[in-house]
């Protein structure tokens, strides 16, 4: 790492590098871990200036052998963990599955969330049916735990017959308006301002929805991550703000995006908003703080800005390849584990599942998305069709088409 | 019947809308307690409370994200940037968000919201308070653009916008807030309170999105204008004679092609006003238009008349200004083709 020297007349750019590259040993020695339940539970209404401490700590629940400890733990019943284990192990599956159509040529790209299902799975069971999302691509995990059909998403990526979204977006970008989960942008951070809007409306409306903003660590450097902080701290919506710091931003380390200067938790502190750090991979972890921001988006006590701490596994996309940029074997050495087996290894220490109970529930699902797969293939797929009709890419540029659209459409011939 | 200058028209539009209904909220800088830098708000949050009209932060993107935020949850924002030329760091939330989410959702997720901004020049507002970025606008699938040039055409425009399902972006050329300006800018201002399109319903109605209005009937050329170059043209007909067709285009996304191609099919003649720079510029899409529709019936070749390829300069306005002397001449111009 260069630094900068203090000598008069030599003035030098500082340009952050990661630990590791290519070749290198993977180091996460330098990164701050505190023990599981180490981190304080505040009450909602706390002062915003009493828990600075939290924005540069990782609130964590699930210990090394899998114990839940410490004031954020025991929010949720064992049924609940078991579902939330089978929430993630089908995002893991159904993943895995598109991934290898794109590689088989049915469709254009995919994105998977592996290693990082807790957050948005966890996140998703703390909201209500209204309230709202305002995701990134990398949360299909909310659409999963919030019941939507699999097929349809398959549908989606396909952009078969049934696409929701008629052959116009590219893959996981899904909408949908009943599961709480805005269209999807390819254009990064800007849900994040809009998410603030939806809750100001929610206010101004005297409402109870709350919104969820969602980004990744990378993205929190554009324009739309700082407006939507300063409209928040304005107007104090129902809006929880949450950072999903996996990271890498495809090949760009996260110091990139926020220098080696605190943390991205801590850009909520200068706004006065409570802002939390949490362990990405620890399902428990992400459920608790989550509720405890929507309970206090609910009770009118404004925003919460939350950045949990996980790690990318995969390739940012079908289109990369993160060999070029960071040691092989990072992923399996980060120091946060994998949230499925550290889910599941609480459940088997607390008697309420095995590891033949595990293997049988894997195969189950990957024999459901399977299925599903079959089904949604049946109405097509990217290259072989068939699509929605191509005169359809002329609906809904307005709700009604004007003249020269209208023109347009007969000079297509569609 | 009122008489209004069009800062009252708008006012009075906004109030109409927000009386009619309760999801119609009104946002931007200034434009709260003290009204808007042009008064547009003046009395909104004394009369409908700041949950409805309310300051907003200097933060352009942030002021039209979150209107895009509240236009999706169900509200009908109309939100005030507060002058056409600081509209760029929201442009990313008009170009890829707002005009784009009916599309990519299929109409599962919808933006009814009205962006307003004072455009144009004329007022010694210098590169930063005089730029006319309708094309800009226009050239985005999914945004409309309107643009009035009177009172009464403001008040109608405006309402049917904030009514609109669609994201509108609604441009107020500001030397026609306080009357007719034709561009003789050396001579005293005439107000609305004289001219007939300054009579406004104090009360609801619209005037429909995507129509132009005939503001002179004419045989002898058309001219294609909107905002404050109506007047110009006006003016320029008038003192050189010549019978010119003037048509009002009010919105020029969607744009009324069969008004224009109509007139220009009567008169066979085109000369094309607009206030901002000319590359690439809306006078280059009027063009083509009337090339593609009425290329056999031109009997000389169309003529452009617009603002210089500049940034706007602040001493020499009225030598870049297109104003009724430089008109004129095109409509002389296009008269000597025979």
């Amino acid at each position: 790492m260069s630094k900068k020297k203090s000598e008069p007349g030599s003035l030098s750019l500082y340009v952050p590098e990661p630990e590791c590259r290519p070749g290198d040993h993977p180091d996460f020695s330098e990164m701050l871990i505190p023990k599981a339940g180490e981190a304080r539970k505040p009450p909602v209404d706390v002062d915003p200036m009493d828990i600075h401490d939290l924005a540069y700590s990782v609130i964590r629940v699930l210990n090394k052998k899998g114990e839940a400890v410490g004031p954020w733990a025991g929010e949720l019943d064992d049924d609940a963990l078991l579902e939330g284990l089978r929430h993630m192990m089908t995002l893991r599956a159904f993943d895995a599955r598109m991934q290898m159509a794109q590689r088989q040529g049915k469709t254009s790209f995919y994105m998977q969330a592996l290693g990082e299902e807790a957050v948005a799975c966890a996140f998703r069971m703390a909201m209500k049916p209204g309230d709202m999302n305002f995701p990134t691509y990398r949360q299909q995990g909310l659409m999963i735990a919030g019941g939507y059909s699999i097929e349809t998403m398959m549908n989606q990526i396909y952009s078969n017959e049934l696409d929701p979204m008629k052959g116009r977006q590219l893959p996981v970008m899904y909408a949908s308006q009943e599961f709480g989960y805005f269209t999807i942008s390819g254009n990064l951070a800007t849900q994040f301002i809009q998410a603030v809007g939806w809750a100001m409306g929610s206010a101004i409306k005297g409402d109870t929805k709350i919104a969820a903003g969602w980004i990744g660590e990378g993205s929190t450097a554009e324009n739309d991550f700082h407006s939507a902080l300063v409209f928040a701290s304005t107007y104090k919506p129902p809006v929880i703000l949450n950072v999903v710091n996996n990271q890498w931003a495809i090949s760009t380390f996260q110091g990139i995006a926020r220098g080696n200067a605190a943390t991205f938790a801590s850009r909520g502190l200068g706004f006065g908003i409570p802002s939390l750090r949490v362990d990405g991979n620890d399902y428990l972890a992400v459920y608790a703080v989550a509720k405890w921001a929507c309970e206090r988006a609910r009770l009118n006590l404004g925003p919460t800005l939350i950045e949990f701490v996980t790690y990318r596994a995969g390739a940012h996309s079908t289109s990369d390849d993160p060999t070029g940029y960071r040691p092989k074997d990072e992923s399996s050495t980060w120091p946060l584990g994998d949230p499925i087996e550290r889910l599941k290894a609480h459940l088997i220490l607390k008697g309420e599942w095995s590891e033949e109970r595990h293997t049988q529930a894997k195969a189950q699902i990957e024999s459901e998305i399977l299925q599903a797969q079959k089904a949604a293939e049946k109405h097509g797929t990217l290259h072989n069709g068939p699509h929605a009709p191509a005169g359809s890419m002329f609906d809904d540029v307005y709700k009604e088409p004007p003249i020269h659209l209208i023109r347009q459409r007969q000079e297509a011939g569609l | 019947m009122a008489r209004m200058t069009m800062i009252e028209s708008i006012r009075s539009a906004m109030d109409v809308a927000m009386e009619k209904d309760p999801n119609v909220v009104v946002f931007g800088e200034d434009v709260g307690y003290f009204g808007g830098v042009f008064r547009c708000t003046q009395g909104l949050q004394k009369k409908f409370g700041s949950q409805r009209c309310f300051d907003a932060p200097i933060s352009e993107s942030g002021i039209i994200g979150a209107a895009v935020g509240m236009a999706v949850y169900g509200l009908r924002p109309c939100v005030e940037i507060q002058f056409a030329d600081y509209v760029y760091p929201g442009y990313d939330q008009l170009a890829s968000e707002a005009s784009r989410i009916r599309y990519r959702s299929a109409g599962e997720f919808t933006v009814p919201m009205t962006v307003r901004m004072p455009t144009g020049g004329g007022i010694f507002g210098g590169q930063t308070h005089s730029q006319s970025p309708e094309t800009l606008f226009a050239h985005v699938s999914g945004l409309k653009t309107v643009i009035p040039s009177n009172p009464y055409d403001a008040k109608g425009l405006l309402i049917a916008s904030i009514e609109d399902d669609d994201p509108v972006m609604f441009l107020e050329p500001k030397r026609l807030y306080n009357g007719p300006f034709d561009g003789h800018h050396d001579r005293p201002v005439t107000p609305w309170k004289n001219h007939e399109l300054g009579e406004v319903p104090e009360g609801y109605f619209t005037v429909p999105l995507g129509k132009a209005a005939t503001r002179r009937e004419g045989s002898d050329v058309t001219v294609l204008a909107y905002g404050t170059m109506v007047h110009v043209a006006l003016a320029a007909a008038e003192e050189t004679g010549v019978d010119a067709e003037i048509i009002d285009l009010r919105t020029i996304l969607p744009l009324d092609l069969e008004a224009i191609e109509a007139s220009v099919r009567k008169t066979g003649r085109c000369v094309i006003v607009v206030e901002a720079t000319k590359t690439c510029g809306f006078s280059a899409e009027l063009m083509a238009v009337v090339m593609e529709g009425c290329f056999h019936h031109l009997e000389a070749p169309v003529i452009r008349v617009t603002g210089w390829d500049t940034p706007y300069p602040h001493a020499h306005e009225w030598e870049y200004f297109p104003g009724p002397k430089r008109v004129g001449a095109a409509l002389k111009k296009v008269m000597e083709h025979t």
